[in-house]
């Protein structure tokens, strides 16, 4: 007699084509899930999907708004690629963004009538060392008191985002702007260079794809890629070879904080040109999805940014055309990423029915 | 290959519809809301007016929207989405939408904007609000009555000119009533967040309120009262139904008329920029039925008969004399604070016993 539940067994060796494989695998079957939700809705799936996934990019402007989308998303989750791989669960990029955008912000603020041409590199470093700094405080607490950096990182994305509330409420209030709680705008040299006219995208992407290609090589090239890869694996390991776990977390954070510190920074300086309090669609949050759908890869996470930053255009055309609540691009999201695990599962481990004694 | 087919025929057919929209036929009006039509306040309100504007027209337009949209850079792509798929007049719905609006209209010079509590315009953005605090002040002076502790909980949003007009608008004629009322305020830092709302609302009756007044945009407020067995005023739209035994009256948003006389204004080809700020007389403010089960007959005239006296102008808002916190007198005896004061109206009123997030 075989018994009603299956046992789950780790399978000796998992399967390395199908690991790349798994995210193409929960894409298809979140379109397929996706057609028949759209069925049971009433719509024609085709058309529905074509609404979802084609119209949003049909025109340049599209293209562009989906880059403008993607960019900040990429980096993010280039940066998270170097905690997660080193198992460091930093959750707490969004706070990091919001730090990056006040610090390198706040600089483009209190340069606000100055034009000159070292304001955005400045500006740019700001936010770097703004997210950075706060990306260390989970880190020496890790470091210091081995707390949880999952709690710790996560808090303190609403404390970054108290502090930006009370910068725009209070002292960096644009003093012409009737009490709103907005600040002035940057001046023209602390905008981000559109890169063709009529766009939205903006010199961000050209920096992004170099930090990108970068990351690329330290995870691929260097000794400090391969002590994160193997620290990940095997923190055992990684002691007896003689790795430095606290240097490697600093180093984690401290990077990926400065590149989520980057993107806030481009978002203010790119398409807003200023600061008020809702700067961010939860790109922090978003990116830890776009990081693991892309295998923590650079080149997967280049990938993934586009998917995900197409839910959020798509959701959009869908309302305008078909009159579908915006909670559907969440359904899409949700749906990749509850495949994504479920393959990842069963690439790992395998259902067994035994035999019972 | 039949479905292949099928999928051409539509896409082709889409395309001919755009096409052909875009040339003659009905106008195209569009809307941006901050939240779901959902809410049963502030957007459930728009999205009343967007019908009551389709009813009225009839075949003279056809109308869309895009809910849940950001007020960020996303809300340029949201815009300028309505405004590139041939919409003739777009409805942006809340405060943040501002410096998107104008930057979409920039581009779109043929398309018609109308921005939503705004103070930004251009040839082709308009600015239309209502005098919610007209509302503000009735809804004072049954709070004065009715509150025993003395102690009424206000959820307010940000700290914008709008708000703290609304807070100032109810405390003097609260205070009006009963002078030693206190005002307790929770700046949620949202418009549209139930959840934190409800918190807020909760947090405020531990401290002793027994009226909760919000400024956001939901009924979560309203049904925390009804659980906590206080009173409070609806929002927006008339609540009543969420909180039958805690809803007093709210202050109703009746944007229908205005928007179809905007996109009547465009069919007709007479649409301009302008600044439009109405309040009860015109019908753009209107009160809910105040619920007989909690309040007194008398008060229920009292605040008839101020509905009546401001509708005629005979009872003001801000009458002076008026102190801002720090004592200085900021508007006369027998003068009224006027609409430049009140458009950026950034400071309490002496008495309230709390500090303008700064």
């Amino acid at each position: 007699m075989t018994n009603l539940f299956p046992t789950i067994v780790s399978r000796a060796q998992s399967s390395n084509i199908m690991n790349i494989f798994v995210p193409i695998i929960a894409i298809i079957l979140t379109l397929i899930t996706g057609s028949i939700i759209f069925s049971l809705m009433g719509f024609n799936a085709l058309f529905a999907l074509h609404t979802f996934f084609i119209s949003p990019i049909s025109t340049t402007y599209g293209i562009s708004e989906l880059l403008v989308k993607a960019t900040p998303l990429a980096l993010i989750a280039t940066g998270l690629a170097f905690c997660f791989k080193n198992n460091i669960y930093n959750i707490g990029a969004e706070g990091q963004l919001t730090m990056g955008a006040i610090f390198g912000g706040g600089i483009g603020i209190f340069f606000h009538d100055t034009n000159s041409f070292w304001l955005l590199p400045l500006m740019i470093i700001g936010g770097a060392i703004g997210g950075s700094l706060w990306a260390m405080i989970p880190a020496l607490l890790k470091n210091k008191f081995n707390t949880n950096e999952i709690l710790t990182s996560l808090m303190l994305v609403y404390v970054a985002l108290l502090i930006l509330d009370f910068l725009v409420v209070g002292p960096w209030r644009d003093p012409d702007g009737y009490s709103f709680p907005k600040t002035r705008p940057f001046s023209d040299s602390g905008r981000m260079p559109l890169l063709f006219d009529g766009l939205r995208i903006h010199i961000g992407l050209i920096i992004t794809l170099i930090l990108i290609i970068i990351s690329w090589f330290v995870f691929a090239k260097t000794i400090f890629g391969f002590q994160l890869k193997v620290s990940g694996f095997s923190p055992i390991a990684a002691r007896y070879a003689g790795f430095n776990q606290k240097i490697l977390i600093y180093l984690a954070f401290g990077i990926c904080g400065a590149f989520a510190g980057i993107a806030g920074l481009a978002e203010v300086s790119g398409p807003i040109g200023l600061i008020y309090r809702d700067i961010s669609p939860n790109y922090g949050f978003t990116a830890i999805i776009v990081a693991f759908l892309g295998r923590l890869h650079p080149l997967g996470i280049i990938f993934a940014s586009l998917v995900i930053a197409l839910t959020y255009l798509g959701a959009e055309d869908a309302q305008l055309f078909m009159q579908i609540p915006a909670a559907v691009g969440f359904l899409f999201q949700g749906l990749v990423l509850f495949y994504l695990l479920g393959a990842d599962f069963l690439v790992k481990y395998k259902f067994e029915f035994k035999k019972s004694k | 290959m039949i479905k292949l087919f099928k999928y051409f025929t539509i896409i082709i057919s889409f395309i001919g519809l755009t096409f052909s929209t875009a040339y003659a036929g009905p106008k195209k009006v569009g809307f941006i809301y901050i939240g779901p039509p959902g809410d049963h306040g502030w957007t459930y309100m728009h999205d009343v007016g967007r019908k009551h504007m389709e009813s009225q027209l009839g075949d003279a337009v056809t109308s869309t929207y895009i809910e849940g949209v950001p007020e960020n850079a996303d809300a340029v792509r949201a815009i300028r989405k309505l405004a590139s798929s041939g919409h003739d007049l777009i409805f942006t719905t809340s405060f943040n939408y501002m410096d998107q609006t104008l930057e979409v209209a920039n581009e779109f010079p043929n398309v018609m904007f109308e921005h939503a509590t705004g103070y930004k315009r251009a040839d082709n953005v308009s600015t239309y609000s209502a005098r919610f605090y007209e509302g503000r002040t009735i809804i004072g002076h049954i709070a004065g009555h009715m509150s025993k502790t003395g102690t009424v909980g206000y959820i307010a949003s940000f700290p914008i000119p709008e708000v703290v007009r609304g807070i100032n608008a109810f405390y003097l004629a609260a205070a009006k009533v009963n002078p030693d009322i206190k005002i307790k305020v929770i700046w949620a830092f949202t418009w549209y967040d139930p959840g934190k709302e409800a918190d807020a609302a909760n947090t405020l009756i531990n401290q002793g309120a027994d009226i909760i007044v919000q400024h956001t945009d939901t009924f979560a407020p309203c049904q925390a009262a009804e659980k906590a067995g206080v009173l409070a005023f609806g929002q927006a739209s008339n609540q009543e139904a969420f909180c039958p035994n805690a809803h007093l009256t709210a202050i109703e948003d009746i944007w229908g008329p205005y928007y179809a006389a905007r996109a009547q204004a465009v069919v007709d080809g007479t649409w301009s920029s302008t600044d439009t700020w109405h309040g009860m007389a015109e019908g753009m403010v209107v009160m809910s039925p105040y619920n007989s089960k909690l309040m007194s007959p008398e008060l229920i005239q009292e605040a008839i008969n101020m509905e009546i006296a401001i509708k005629d102008g005979t009872l003001h808002s801000f009458e002076g004399p008026i102190y801002n916190q720090a004592g200085e007198l900021v508007v006369p005896e027998g003068q009224n604070a006027d609409d430049g004061m009140l458009a950026g109206m950034g400071f309490y009123v002496q008495g309230i016993d709390d500090e303008l997030p700064q």
